[in-house]
């Protein structure tokens, strides 16, 4: 009873009473839904080819054990069968006609038994097919894709942080005729989701000639109204007299601005970082439209024509899903605090 | 090293920003700076809404819309005229009738639970349990995966082999095909999209709840107010700002909802799960013959829907402004 008490303890004054229990019941049960089929993903992508077609499926990575048989080509399935003198054998399967299987024993190939399939049960061993993952780079042209989503990523992120934050500058640092008119202009595309421009965005994509082409997705998303306004903001915070001080110096406005502002603004500029590389690594419908070529696609392209194929082959697409979310996991483990505060702060995604 | 490249970077620019300085003048070198701003934004968002209309207002499959035949409200009247407006069988474009159908029931069913669900889960989260950093970590993951990846996920825990099935057969059920079934496949669009999403919304308004000042449930706790009616109360009326931002985000995302079912459910079992975007995006790009000025026109058809969404949010926020002041 006293441990009982003590574990049910709560930080403030009470003990812990129905709501709370049902409290964290909420929470192990929202745990299970949100990681569960993760984890699922995570351990499939370790079978080989025939164990995810097991029927049900394990959830450790099992597969059927096979051993080499002098005078065949290929390992042979093990199988556990009884014999005619009663006892349990491990023997290979050394083919299958409708319902009945031949069976050998490995060290002893000569001698064959003949059972019904329903009489013989598949030894199975624990096997990560870490090759899922291998062999990816070696087919499919994946580290091309995974290349290809890695340099617009890089590119497109730091593009916008120059770009979003030579804007905010100006609108927060300097007092120019039509300022308030290019604020709000900015400001209203928000208003605007590119899945209503899409035909006339091709349109202008595909007239600068950048139909196929890694740029083509890179530059109609780097001026983003939410980086504009989230630097703005933080730069309204910067005293003036810094920049006074500077002018004072001869320094140059631009010096000013990648000297003494860019550096103040690291936290903000951090902020969109986050976002941005989110954003564009899983970037999929302007991808979509822009880039038909395969040699062209990103991961989140490359991942949506492998599913769709007639054929689809399971252990590679899902050993590439858990290659696409690593990026994301490690941002979301190190980063979790940047970017939860910046969402509730700027309601942005 | 990076920093002494990163100087090396920016030193570039500093002829052209001089020259600017010169010529135009402090008054007007803040334009400098916004100019590639500008630049991307006219060239991928003014200029696209302006071509946007004249795709909507041409017909024919050329690409430049000056070489497009003019045809008037021809691409409307396409997709809105039916015989019959009972039967969605009479429609010209029936698929689109279908696609926008969905997209209406979808938003409605997803918003709701949506809104519920992460209202329940924020309430949870604000109250005094260990771990706070750590579970609503557990409800944002999924929000920042990609929305391909997250239907992947899904996919293959509901193919006929996976691990949905081998539940109900273990159970003695027979096993479902759960997204070949036109009911089921809807119900997981809702189911996974929800998923995703919720951990964005929940941490939208656990952020307001926290901005609650305490006192004011202290004050609720000596006047023996039950947690019933301190909820109704006091939390809901003070959460309301939150909560119009989270069922305005929620409705504008759900009608553009389009990445996870594409890749989930392919818009199927037959149109069941088309939504507008899909429609969009078939018509002007996935299709044999693209018709841009249909997936145009259809494309303003969602503008007039998001519109009509963001005045709603407006008078929403107008009205519980003045609700608050009253009180």
């Amino acid at each position: 009873m006293r441990v009982l008490s003590f574990l049910t303890r709560s930080r403030g004054r009470h003990r812990m009473d129905w709501s709370d229990w049902l409290s964290y019941l909420y929470l192990l049960v929202g745990l299970f839904t949100m990681f569960a089929p993760i984890v699922w993903l995570v351990m499939s992508s370790l079978k080989t080819e025939s164990a995810l077609t097991q029927f049900p499926p394990s959830f450790l990575p099992y597969s059927q054990k096979t051993v080499q048989v002098a005078g065949h080509d290929k390992p042979l399935p093990l199988f556990t069968v009884r014999d005619a003198q009663g006892t349990v054998r491990e023997m290979a399967q050394v083919r299958r006609i409708g319902i009945m299987a031949t069976l050998v024993d490995p060290k002893n190939p000569g001698e064959e038994l003949r059972v019904n399939i329903n009489d013989r049960k598949p030894v199975n061993e624990l096997r990560f097919a870490w090759g899922n993952y291998s062999e990816l780079f070696g087919k499919f042209s994946f580290g091309r894709y995974l290349w290809n989503s890695v340099f617009i990523t890089v590119v497109a992120t730091l593009l916008t942080l120059l770009v979003n934050s030579m804007a905010a500058f100006a609108l927060s640092k300097y007092r120019f005729k039509g300022q308030k008119a290019v604020f709000l202009l900015i400001i209203a595309t928000l208003m605007i989701p590119p899945t209503i421009v899409l035909v006339p965005v091709f349109l202008v994509i595909n007239s600068v000639g950048l139909l196929n082409s890694l740029w083509g997705v890179i530059l109609p998303a780097i001026a983003t109204p939410t980086g504009v306004f989230l630097l703005r903001q933080y730069m309204l915070t910067i005293p003036d007299e810094l920049l006074e001080a500077a002018r004072m110096d001869h320094a140059s406005e631009w010096r000013i601005y990648w000297k003494i502002i860019l550096p103040l603004s690291a936290p903000a500029l951090a902020v969109l970082a986050i976002f941005s590389v989110m954003w564009r690594w899983n970037d999929f419908l302007l991808p979509l439209i822009v880039l038909s070529k395969s040699e062209f696609f990103t991961l989140q392209l490359a991942l949506n024509s492998f599913q769709g194929e007639l054929n689809t082959q399971w252990h590679y697409l899902l050993a590439m899903t858990v290659i696409t979310l690593v990026p994301i996991t490690l941002v979301f483990a190190f980063l979790q605090k940047y970017i939860t505060t910046g969402i509730a702060s700027a309601g942005v995604k | 090293m990076a920093s002494r490249l990163l100087g090396l970077f920016f030193n570039l620019f500093e002829p052209l920003f001089r020259a600017g300085q010169r010529w135009l003048g402090m008054s007007r070198l803040g334009w400098l700076f916004v100019g590639p701003n500008l630049l991307v934004f006219g060239l991928f968002t003014f200029l696209p809404i302006i071509i946007n209309l004249a795709y909507a207002l041409t017909g024919g499959v050329k690409l430049m819309p000056l070489e497009r035949p003019f045809t008037g409200a021809e691409n409307f009247a396409i997709l809105l005229e039916c015989r019959d407006y009972f039967d969605i069988q009479t429609c010209r474009k029936d698929v689109f009738w279908r696609a926008l159908f969905n997209t209406v029931k979808f938003s409605l069913i997803q918003v709701v639970l949506m809104v519920l669900l992460s209202l329940l889960t924020a309430l949870v989260l604000n109250r005094k349990i260990i771990g706070r950093g750590f579970w609503r970590g557990v409800y944002f993951y999924p929000v920042l995966l990609s929305p391909v990846v997250v239907a992947l996920i899904w996919k293959w825990l509901l193919q006929s082999q996976g691990v949905f099935n081998a539940g109900l057969v273990a159970a003695g059920a027979a096993p479902v095909d759960w997204l070949l079934d036109a009911g089921w496949a809807f119900f997981w669009t809702v189911f996974v999209s929800i998923w995703a999403h919720m951990g964005f919304y929940t941490l939208i308004l656990l952020a307001g709840l926290q901005a609650i000042p305490a006192d004011l449930y202290e004050a609720a706790e000596m006047d023996a107010s039950t947690p019933w009616r301190t909820l109704r109360r006091i939390t809901l009326p003070l959460l309301m700002p939150n909560l119009i931002v989270v069922l305005v985000l929620a409705m504008i995302r759900a009608v553009q909802i389009f990445d996870e079912v594409f890749v989930l459910t392919g818009g199927g079992p037959g149109s069941a799960t088309t939504f507008i975007v899909q429609f969009i995006y078939q018509t002007g790009f996935a299709e044999q013959i693209h018709l841009y000025g249909l997936a145009a026109a259809a494309s303003l058809v969602l503008a007039l829907g998001l519109v009509l969404l963001t005045l709603a949010q407006l008078r929403l926020t107008r009205a519980a402004e003045a609700g608050q002041r009253a009180r």
